[in-house]
């Protein structure tokens, strides 16, 4: 007890002399992690709209070729290629990462440790504004002579490096530039998640008491730092192969193609689960919560998460299966790739076992949550199918890929945001969200979405290639019932672009007029909740909190109540 | 400017907040230099003509510039022996010797490498030197950025302020130092 009166006396010399902000520094230039944190995540849905917008155009020609789509006209097939090169990137580089890594880890890792904000808040700036720069770019490539890059997001060379090849002389540059600069801004960002979660933690708050959505961004933080820098270095090379003339990837002079597929998915697999860990995460806040229960193993979660990183080192070539490696090098990814399914599959088993027996409320965060769960199933499961190299030389590049990933991808992206926003939207913003809005806006996402990507599974498994401006071209691939599942999945996914209205309306009405909603709506025992809803700069100008137990003793049967908060003393 | 959040001064991991954070930044840079010599090496496995490239390199240059590096390190640890007893202005100068050290580094390798463009080896000769050129262009970068850092630190630590700050620095400057070690025999000497 001493030694925390001395902490919080020695702490009292670090508080902020409080003046009136300007709308700029508050606004457009601020320190508070919580404000980057919301440029982040509007940012990122901004780029998620963008990203939807040219899946539509693109779709809409698939399934109806060479018309007129309406806000973007006839689709060229030097447009087919941009659409689906910017949309793979946008979505991965521009809304995953800034959404699940950035804006929730800016907003939630100080408020769950409770530490009043980063270690670093000039740094923070610093990595928001370098990403903002980086989204400009890859939006204004669209605008430059040639258009944007239309390489596929895995821009392979030659295609990428050579200008005769991918037409697009400026538009390929600005691709590999605006991916290297966001690369830049997030070991700036993930350097500053580490270290605030390593050394800020509030008195009290030992390994086992963090909150898994935190360890989940700090684990994904550091595989980020760990795999990336190979490709950051290879895009240097690209670039130096585009404008200097160099010939690191061009077979002809002495240079070499697969480095940049090595390169690339050194980094691209990782990412994978970059993006999947802090979803994960994020969902065991919910589940707990809204199951009365503690995390099931918590240990066993975080150990899998750890091991999970580790062995996503070591798979990167399964997506090379046919690109001329070595087939003994083949067998071993194959091995690796499925030993990988085991930590996640037991990471669903543990959230069942979380939900079993439990006090479940299936409120519009908590169906995000299970339907996170069922929906990556099906990602993970198709997953096996394609890491047996035997079978990926017949699946490779078709749309059972693409429909496999988006199984992964979707769930984690969009599904996985959508359950940690509306959960978290009363801290954020004061107010709470209308249920009822909220399970229509669920319902009209969730149908329209398995219904644009199980078809693509059919279609795919009947031997549709990816990367095909119209399939009118090849009559085997074009007969009637395969343009019905097409034309079925651009419906679907109209569908569910317009559903999106619902959550944006429901954000601003809530906003504006929805009921206040006190500190703490969820009954939930983690730190965040004993700031007022939305915590001023500074978090809790009364005095930081001290923790005293694990952030899950929900139905504990030494307490009365049915949540033990983190900073409640014993 | 606002006062630190209270965040900076903790350090539940027992270290320092911008220690802990500058070996994050030299494990993420590590990789970044991993991923392209390891590139190079694979290539300069598979393509043994690639010695006869590197024969062209001027080993005494870049001797040279090893040891002037290594000078700027030793430069660095005896300015941070002077911060941690409290000697500022000590500890200001030897930083000012450092950034010495690294400019004259980067003046030799300007020398060296108008001489061999001027051979006709520039980075589209060959991919040897392409990626000698990048690889070197991307360590001298990190001097020249490691030296521009330097001379802010040591203008606060001139007024005995922030001294933890030399200390930092240092843990980058000798991180690219070690790079310049690695670089050195795979450019210079292997044959």
């Amino acid at each position: 007890m001493a030694e925390t009166i001395h902490v919080g006396h020695a702490e009292e010399h670090g508080h902020h002399d409080h003046h009136e902000m300007s709308f700029l520094e508050k606004y457009v230039f601020p320190l508070d992690h919580k404000m980057i944190a919301m440029q982040y995540m509007f940012t990122g849905m901004f780029m998620a709209l963008i990203g939807g917008f040219f899946a539509y155009a693109f779709r809409m020609q698939l399934a109806f070729p060479g018309m007129d789509v309406p806000f973007w006209g006839v689709v060229t097939p030097a447009d087919y290629n941009a659409l689906v090169t910017s949309h793979g990137s946008v979505m991965i580089f521009w809304v995953a990462m800034p959404v699940l890594i950035a804006a929730f880890g800016n907003y939630l890792i100080p408020l769950m440790i409770g530490a009043d904000d980063m270690v670093f808040p000039k740094i923070n700036r610093l990595s928001y504004q370098i990403f903002l720069i980086s989204a400009i770019i890859i939006i204004a490539s669209f605008f430059v002579e040639g258009g944007a890059f239309g390489g596929a997001w895995t821009a392979y060379p030659p295609l990428s490096t050579k200008a005769q090849y991918s037409l697009t002389p400026i538009g390929s540059t600005m691709w590999i530039t605006a991916v290297a600069l966001e690369f830049v801004a997030f070991l700036l960002g993930g350097i500053n998640f580490i270290t605030t979660a390593m050394n800020s933690r509030a008195p009290g708050m030992k390994m086992w008491d963090i909150p898994m959505v935190v360890w989940m961004i700090v684990i994904a933080s550091i595989l980020f730092m760990l795999s990336v820098g190979p490709l950051l270095a290879g895009g240097i090379m690209m670039i130096f192969d585009q404008q200097l003339g160099t010939a690191f990837f061009d077979p002809d002079r002495g240079g070499d193609p697969i480095l940049w597929q090595h390169l690339f998915w050194f980094f691209g697999h990782p990412e994978v689960y970059v993006v999947l860990l802090p979803a994960v995460g994020i969902v065991a806040e919910v589940m707990t919560v809204f199951s009365r229960k503690k995390l099931f193993a918590y240990k066993t979660v975080l150990y899998t998460a750890i091991g999970t990183g580790v062995l996503s080192f070591t798979v990167w070539a399964h997506h090379q299966f046919i690109a001329g490696i070595d087939p003994r090098m083949a067998n071993v990814f194959t091995v690796t790739t499925l030993l990988i399914s085991v930590p996640i599959a037991e990471m669903m088993f543990v959230y069942i076992a979380t939900l079993y027996g439990g006090k479940i409320t299936l409120t519009t965060p908590m169906l995000w949550a299970l339907a996170f769960v069922f929906e990556f199933l099906i990602g993970g499961i198709t997953g096996i199918f394609l890491g047996a190299s035997g079978n990926d030389i017949y699946m490779h590049d078709t749309y059972f890929v693409l429909a496999h990933f988006h199984y992964t991808f979707y769930p984690i992206a969009i599904i996985g945001t959508y359950a940690g926003f509306t959960f978290w939207f009363p801290k954020m913003f004061g107010k709470m969200m209308n249920d009822g809005l909220g399970k229509l806006h669920f319902w009209l996402t969730i149908i329209p979405f398995n219904l644009i990507f199980l078809p693509l599974f059919v279609l795919g498994a009947s031997g549709q290639h990816r990367r095909i401006y119209d399939y009118t071209n090849f009559p085997e691939l074009a007969q009637p019932w395969q343009q019905d599942l097409r034309q079925l999945a651009t419906i679907s996914l109209v569908v569910m672009l317009g559903a999106q209205v619902i959550f944006f309306y429901n954000v601003i009405k809530s906003w504006m007029s929805g009921p206040p909603a006190g500190k703490n709506p969820w009954n939930s025992g983690t730190l965040e909740w004993t700031a007022t809803s939305p915590p001023p700069h500074g978090n809790w100008p009364e005095g930081l909190p001290t923790c005293y137990r694990g952030p899950y003793e929900y139905s504990h049967p030494d307490h009365d109540k049915d949540y033990w908060p983190q900073n409640e003393p014993a | 400017m606002s006062a630190r959040p209270i965040a900076t001064t903790r350090s539940a991991a027992g270290m320092p907040t911008a220690r802990l954070a500058v070996w994050w930044i030299i494990a993420s840079e590590i990789v970044i230099f991993g991923g392209l010599l390891g590139s190079y090496i694979m290539h300069r496995l598979a393509h043994g003509v690639w010695a006869d490239y590197a024969a062209a390199t001027n080993p005494w240059i870049g001797g040279f510039n090893t040891f002037v590096l290594l000078t700027s390190s030793l430069m660095a640890v005896l300015g941070h022996q002077a911060a941690e007893r409290g000697d500022g202005p000590r500890a200001a100068k030897m930083l000012y010797l450092t950034c010495g050290g690294g400019l004259l580094f980067i003046c030799v390798k300007a020398y060296e490498w108008t001489t061999e463009i001027s051979h006709g080896m520039t980075i589209t000769a060959n991919t040897f030197w392409s990626f000698y050129y990048t690889a070197a262009g991307i360590h001298a970068l990190h001097v020249i950025a490691g030296c521009i850092i330097m001379l802010f630190v040591a203008q606060t630590a001139k007024k005995n302020l922030e001294l933890h700050r030399v200390e930092i620095i240092g843990i980058y400057w000798h991180f690219v130092d070690v790079v310049w070690i690695f670089l050195f025999p795979l450019l210079y000497i292997a044959k």
